[in-house]
């Protein structure tokens, strides 16, 4: 299992390696001239070359991948374009825990509402509450991250005025935020876990459990719930993913300080280091995500834990 | 009439009287059991034969009170376990039967056992839950059963997908096995096994039903099992016992048409060079049943009568009958009209 665990982590050297180059070719094709924006427009072309120069950018793009790979792997994620030249670790160690403590918040929400729901719904299925709860979540699924924490900020911000509608100065900051982030995640998350509570509670060892006399409460925790939670396990990697990139638009409505509203400004004004290292930085992320549901699997299905010992 | 019934109850494992079960779907009602009588004598075992979707299943799963609902009703009838009314049971003293005193061996080992489980866990469930005893005990119990049906207790940490599907099957008769109930339900219990496991699986399902005295319904559409193990034979058409007997009953002095269908669709292992004589047509949709003898449309003996009125019982001796137009009472003992 360390073995397994110790290949895969090796393996995240070329993935990142390839998302930078992948970056690093996007932000040279997109238009905008960082120079011209952190400059202006009435400056002279001597200006501008100087500033290139200083910067770097008056090399080949292989020439300049090559030595922010270099730099990269040895530590070194280069300083921001803007004026202070902030180092871009410093910057993105500063916001990150606002990032974080978003997900967590928004992950709670997600997960603590949709196993219940979607095991109740399962149970309860053809239900009044089934009912309700799937056509819930069928607005979450539908409905655009951006949109409803615009709704929200109508709603509980500007009108019923009981949480604030922009920064991270309170706990109650949070709530709108992590709502809109999670809602979509719990909602879908919840469908899955539905279908597939309502797939396992059909298999025949389910029947099995029940001819030997067990309470129907019991067979769905002891038989029922560990089965379901393999199909629901992909998707709650995947929704993961969603919650972080996520965080870049909610950040952005509520004018919440962390990596997602910094990846934003950063592209505006084509701070190419900090753009470079947001990226790199939701790629770790998004790796270890995936390694820690490959290993959740394993830890579910003896079937799996058997592949990799 | 009453006095009669009563004085059989304390012989009778397992009796059912005019069973209906329908599934109510969307596309339509199901008439998966129409009248279904069996008697199981105790200590004996009864062998229940018929094509798939005849409701053979159903009808064990009408003893366990774990036909699926929604869909399935159980509509009108009497089932008597050891002369108890299943049917007026509550689902708590159905949980205190289930696996105590009636167990049932489903048809697929590969599917009936759950797979993130180890085995003598899943053994040791239903001991847990039937016996007051520690898990400790329960698993040294579970490891008891594994190496009764013939498996190293050592493997009981093991997961289902770790055996074969001949010893998944040991562990799924483990299962109903393990708090020694007075009736066995066997649901094909071989089907899904190869030939050379089938034998050995029928052997040790022997073995136990002696040592442990327990009265078997044995669910098959194999007449080779049948003559193997059973005592007792009925023949199932749509949802309804169209003749029973004892082994030799059935074997030696077949009346049915239908149970003779059965027998020629078996290959002749004296002459190979004889052709099967399949049955012709298919079973009956059973949510459109064809009026009169459901079996009228395919029967080699059809009457004009046949697609009217549905046949009664006609007995030949107090232990065989048949229900088929083709026989008088007089015919009937004789044995004139069809003979094998």
């Amino acid at each position: 299992m360390w073995k397994y665990i110790l290949k895969r982590l090796l393996a995240l050297i070329p993935v990142v390696a390839g998302v930078i180059l992948i970056v690093y070719l996007i932000l040279n094709i997109a238009p905008g001239d960082p120079a011209r924006i952190a400059l202006g427009d009435e400056v002279s072309a001597e200006v501008l070359h100087q500033w290139r120069e200083e910067h770097g950018l008056n090399d080949p793009i292989l020439i300049r991948y090559l030595r922010y790979l270099a730099g990269f792997f040895t530590g070194d994620f280069g300083n921001s374009f803007s004026p202070l030249q902030t180092p871009v670790f410093d910057e993105i160690m500063a916001r990150f825990p606002y990032t974080i403590f978003l997900s967590v918040v928004a992950m709670v929400i997600t997960f603590v509402l949709a196993f219940p729901l979607g095991i109740l719904a399962a149970i309860k299925q053809n239900t009044w509450f089934d009912s309700i709860s799937m056509f819930v979540s069928l607005i979450g699924v539908s409905m655009p991250i951006f949109w409803l924490g615009m709704l929200l900020l109508l709603w509980f911000s500007l009108g019923l005025g009981w949480f604030p509608s922009f920064g991270a100065d309170s706990f109650a900051a949070v709530v709108l935020p992590a709502v809109s982030l999670g809602f979509s995640s719990m909602a879908s998350m919840a469908r899955t876990t539905r279908s597939s509570m309502l797939e396992v509670v059909r298999q025949d060892y389910i029947r099995t459990a029940r001819a030997k006399g067990i309470g129907y409460g019991r067979v769905i925790r002891k038989h029922a719930i560990r089965n379901s939670l393999i199909p629901t396990l992909t998707i709650a990697g995947i929704q993961i993913g969603n919650l972080l990139t996520g965080t870049v638009i909610v950040e952005q409505v509520f004018a919440w300080p962390g990596i997602g509203s910094l990846m934003i400004q950063s592209i505006l004004a084509r701070d190419f280091p900090m753009v470079l290292g947001c990226m790199v930085l939701f790629t770790l992320i998004f790796a270890i995500i995936n390694l820690i549901v490959d290993l959740a699997y394993a830890y579910v299905d003896p079937r799996i834990r058997a592949q990799y010992s | 009439m009453d006095t009669s019934s009563d004085s059989n109850v304390s012989n009778l494992a397992l009796e059912i009287n005019d069973l209906v079960v329908e599934y109510r779907t969307y596309e339509g009602v199901v008439h998966a059991l129409n009248g279904m009588n069996i008697q199981v004598e105790t200590g004996k075992t009864l062998g229940l034969v018929g094509e798939t979707g005849a409701g053979k299943t159903t009808t064990g799963l009408s003893v366990l009170r774990l036909v699926p609902d929604p869909p399935g009703i159980i509509l009108c009838g009497k089932i008597k376990l050891n002369g108890e009314d299943i049917l007026a049971k509550t689902e708590k003293e159905m949980q205190k039967i289930r696996g105590k005193v009636v167990s049932m061996i489903f048809q697929d080992p590969m599917t009936s056992l759950n797979p993130v489980m180890t085995v003598e866990e899943q053994i040791a469930e239903v001991i847990e839950h039937h016996e007051s005893i520690t898990k400790e005990q329960s698993i040294k119990k579970a490891r008891e059963m594994l190496e009764l049906v013939g498996i190293a207790g050592t493997r009981g940490n093991e997961y289902p997908h770790q055996f074969s599907g001949g010893m998944k099957q040991r562990v799924v008769i483990a299962i109903a096995l393990a708090c020694s109930p007075s009736l066995l339900i066997a649901d094909e219990p071989t089907t899904a096994l190869d030939v050379t496991i089938q034998a050995q699986v029928l052997e040790m399902m022997k073995n136990l039903r002696e040592k442990y005295k327990t009265s078997m319904l044995m669910i098959t559409h194999d007449l080779g099992i049948v003559a193997e193990i059973c005592d007792m034979v009925s023949i199932v058409y749509a949802g309804r016992v169209v003749e029973h007997g004892t082994l030799e009953d059935i074997f030696d002095n077949t009346r049915h048409p239908y149970t003779e269908g059965l027998f020629n669709s078996l290959p002749n292992l004296a002459d190979r060079k004889t052709k099967l004589k399949p049955i012709k047509g298919l079973m009956p949709d059973p949510s459109n049943l064809p009026a009169g003898c459901p079996f009228h449309p395919r029967c080699g003996y059809v009457l004009d009568i046949c697609n009217k009125e549905k046949p009664q019982k006609i007995y030949r001796t107090d232990k065989h009958y048949t229900e088929c137009h083709l026989y008088s009472s007089k015919s009937m003992v004789e044995g004139k009209v069809i003979g094998r």
